[in-house]
Parts: C-alpha cells; sequence; structure tokens
C-alpha cells in the first residue's frame, strides 16, 4: 500500500468521497479509507433529500450553496446523479409553528432563497394527494428549488471523479489508529499498512464518535436509529417531498415511481441496533395514509434503517480540531449529511488547501460547545 | 448458457450486458453493483437475481463471494398494502 500522502480521509460515504474529489482536482495527493463498501452507512440508506429551509443560518447557507453546486453536479462529473427539482411542501399545524415558519422564511429569503408561505387551500396546487384536512394543517411552506438526487449514483460519481484526479480510495479497510506526535497528526494505521500524513478528515459517520476517541478527543455524538421505507412503483403522482416536523415525517415520490419516506419510532431511544421494527411500519402507513388517504391502494415493498449521528444541536462538527493541528472534523449531519455535502467539503477543501477559514467552519467547530449557549437546527425530521 | 441479452433482473429490465458492464466500469463489490443497477430493489427483493448477479461477479472478479456479505434481506417477504398495515385500531 501507499506509504505516504497529503491527506488521509476516513469514510466513502457522500462527504468522504466528495471531499476526495474537491481535494484532488486541487492538486492534493489524497487517500480514502472505508470500513464496508462505498456509500455503506448513512448515505446509502438515506432519504435522498435536498432542502434549503432551515431554522439556523449556517444550514440555510450550506444547503443553498449545495443546490448551486448540485445543479452542475452531473456535468461536472460526468455521471447522472438524477437530481430532480420537485420542492420541498413543510406542512404547518398550528400558530406556533406558523410563527417559526416566518422567522425562518424571513431569514431564507435573506439568503436569497426563494420559499413562500402557502395557506391550507393551496397545498392542494402543489400535491394534489394530500387530504389538507387528515393531516391538520393551517399553511405550508414550500420551496421549489428543494428536491432530491440519487445518493448512491452522487457517491459513486465523486468517487470516480476523484480517483480521475488520482485520489486512491480503498473499500473494505480499517483504520485501526491515528499517530499523533507533538499534538499533531503524523499518520494513521489501517489493517493494511501504515500510511504518514500531516491530515486526517474524521468523515465517518456514527463512527466518527469512536475514531475520535482513539485520540482522546470526545465528539458529543449519539447515534439514532431511523427507520425508512419504499413503495411498490407507480405512476408519477407528485413531485414534491412533503415534511411535517411535528409528526416527524417525510416523503416523496422518486425518479422510478416508489414513495420512499419515514417517521421517527415511537419511543426510540439512542443506540446501535439494526433490525427494523412493525411498530415503525404501523406508525408510518397510518401517517402516510393520513396525510394521503388514496396511498392506502398502494403496496409497502421493502424496509430498512440507518443511522443519524446527532449533536447536541443538530448541526454538523466541521473542521479542525482543538488541540490536534490536522485532525479535521466532517461528522455529526444528525441525518442531513447527504444535501449540504457539496458546499461542505468544498469548505474544507478550501482550508485543507489554503488554510483560508471562513464564518460557517468557526460556528460550526467543535469548540462551540464549550460552556457556550447552544443555537439548535429546529427544522429536523425523520 | 446466458446470452448478452438474457434479463438477469426482471424488476429493473437488466440484461447479462448491463451487469457485465457495470462490473468492467469498476463495480465489483456486490453491495455497489447493487446499489448504482438497483439490483434487488425490486418486488422480487432479490430473490431472482442476486444468486445469479453473484455468479457473475465471481467467474468476471475470479474472488469467492462469502454467503455473509450478501445483501441484508429488507422485510416484509411479501408486498402489504399500506391501507393493510394501517389498519390496526390501536
Amino acid at each position: 500500500m501507499i506509504k505516504r500522502a497529503d491527506v488521509v480521509i476516513i469514510g466513502g460515504g457522500v462527504n468522504g468521497c466528495s471531499l476526495a474529489y474537491n481535494l484532488a482536482k486541487r492538486g492534493v495527493d489524497v487517500l480514502l479509507f472505508e470500513k464496508r463498501y462505498l456509500s455503506s452507512g448513512a448515505t446509502g440508506s438515506c432519504g435522498a433529500g435536498i432542502r434549503q429551509q432551515w431554522s439556523t443560518r449556517e444550514n440555510a447557507m450550506l444547503a443553498i450553496e449545495s443546490v448551486k453546486i448540485f445543479e452542475k453536479l452531473s456535468k461536472e462529473l460526468g455521471e447522472d446523479i438524477e437530481l430532480r427539482q420537485g420542492g420541498y411542501l413543510i406542512a404547518i399545524h398550528d400558530e406556533k409553528e406558523m410563527k417559526q415558519a416566518e422567522k425562518n422564511v424571513s431569514m431564507q429569503r435573506s439568503l436569497g432563497l426563494k420559499v413562500d408561505i402557502l395557506k391550507s387551500e393551496e397545498i392542494n396546487d402543489i400535491v394534489s394527494i394530500l387530504d389538507v384536512k387528515g393531516m391538520k394543517a393551517i399553511g405550508a411552506t414550500f420551496c421549489p428549488t428543494d428536491g432530491h438526487a440519487n445518493p448512491f449514483k452522487t457517491t459513486f460519481a465523486y468517487a470516480n471523479a476523484a480517483r480521475r484526479f488520482g485520489a486512491r480510495l480503498y473499500t473494505h479497510t480499517s483504520v485501526n489508529k491515528i499517530l499523533v506526535r507533538d499534538k499533531s497528526v503524523v499518520g494513521v494505521s489501517t489493517d493494511k499498512g501504515v500510511v504518514k500524513t500531516s491530515v486526517v478528515v474524521n468523515a465517518a459517520g456514527v463512527d466518527s464518535k469512536y475514531i475520535a476517541e482513539k485520540v482522546g478527543v470526545s465528539l458529543p455524538i449519539e447515534p439514532y436509529r431511523k427507520e425508512i421505507m419504499a413503495t411498490e412503483r407507480f405512476k408519477p403522482l407528485f413531485e414534491a417531498m412533503v415534511i411535517s416536523f411535528k409528526d416527524g415525517i417525510y416523503f416523496s415520490q422518486q425518479k422510478e415511481g416508489q414513495i420512499v419516506g419515514g417517521i421517527p419510532v415511537p419511543e426510540e431511544k439512542s443506540g446501535y441496533r439494526t433490525m427494523p421494527t412493525f411498530a415503525f411500519l404501523q406508525h408510518m402507513a397510518k401517517t402516510l395514509t393520513r396525510y394521503a388517504p388514496v396511498l392506502k391502494h398502494v403496496n409497502m415493498l421493502r424496509h430498512w434503517t440507518g443511522f443519524y449521528d446527532v449533536t447536541p444541536d443538530a448541526r454538523p462538527l466541521l473542521g479542525e480540531t482543538p488541540g490536534i493541528k490536522g485532525f479535521i472534523q466532517c461528522n455529526g449531519f444528525s441525518g442531513h449529511g447527504f444535501m449540504i455535502s457539496p458546499m461542505v467539503t468544498k469548505l474544507l477543501s478550501d482550508y485543507i488547501v489554503d488554510g483560508k477559514t471562513n464564518d460557517i467552519l468557526e460556528k460550526l467547530n467543535l469548540n462551540r460547545f464549550k460552556g457556550k449557549k447552544i443555537d439548535r437546527e429546529m427544522s429536523v425530521v425523520g | 448458457m446466458m446470452k448478452k441479452k438474457t434479463i438477469v433482473c426482471r424488476c429493473e429490465d437488466l440484461t447479462l450486458d448491463d451487469v457485465e458492464k457495470t462490473i468492467d466500469e469498476g463495480y465489483t463489490d456486490l453491495e455497489e453493483l447493487r446499489k448504482k443497477l438497483r439490483i434487488g430493489m425490486g418486488p422480487c427483493q432479490g430473490r431472482v437475481c442476486i444468486p445469479v448477479v453473484m455468479k457473475i461477479l465471481e467467474r468476471k472478479t475470479g474472488k469467492k463471494i462469502s454467503k455473509e456479505s450478501l445483501p441484508r434481506s429488507r422485510p416484509p417477504i411479501v408486498p402489504v398494502p399500506l391501507g393493510t398495515l394501517a389498519s390496526d385500531k390501536k
């Protein structure tokens, strides 16, 4: 195996692969290690959504800039990532949610996003199969440039492009140790050999916590098991992703025609159990058919689990670790790592190559949890 | 003997040629191949296609695939209408 690299990335999800691409494109010698196969973690089990409607400014900015990159990504990478911009319709159920929505929309508009607050009677103009009374909506917000893309194809396209620029990606390879000398990264030890490097990026999803523990760094990440299901395919009925923060549900009809969606499992606690549950299926089916009664005739085909790597404020951990030079965090995505990956990895590659930091990386650094007031992301589903 | 046009995955209408070409592009991991082509994500849940694709992959790469590394099954075993799943009154 290679003995030396400029940068070593741990984790072959969408963020690891897109960072490998962004760095390799700029001439950096990159190695990536993935314990299983590319997209085997949260990326490969996610709901594929791309949303710009967030409550915190940093998430909204990351998502808005990411959509600009997603829009050109198939061309840039030379492979179709199957981007579809059918919008996100976010149901509003009560006055409290309406107040939060008004606040969110005004912040999002200040960043240049086109987003509107709809009256309840306008909801069916966007998604005709919704039962507005059944879903108990008093309104909704809608952003037409939100949408979804294929997470597998996006990850593979990034990986293939990274390889064309000289990055080397090793799957089925585990990192056992991060080597640190005088508070600086000097290498990693894997089950296939040792590599010298001065920069290690921790993009290992829920396993990021254990990677960081190897060098005595405690990341405030909890694994949350999430369940998701797909139905059989049928003709296109709606284009928007429908979500509700109150009910926790999200669902959309994907390119091939299947509905993919999820909802929090009742009384679920954090942990690593992976078996799907019947409780989820019942809760999902009940809520989904309450939102769109016509779907009761549709067959549910498949059901699987994945993990959110959840931080105390539901926002990612990005940038250099205080106290260890060259140890970069790219994790804690709390369920929305796919949709912000293009901009996250662009900012991180600018930091790694040029040493250029910026406001977002500063605000999302691990040091934000040290005795400061937490600015929590409110707009979380699933 | 399979021909180029032989259907390997009925749910996705994939031929032997489609599968072999994708393997040649570098998708030599069964899971990555599955996710690239959506093999096993249709109504058959992989019961028809996965054993065949496994054999094709083994033949092309010369590497044996262990049963433990096969894609995990995704419940339910047969498709169930959402209305049935939602019918419990509790």
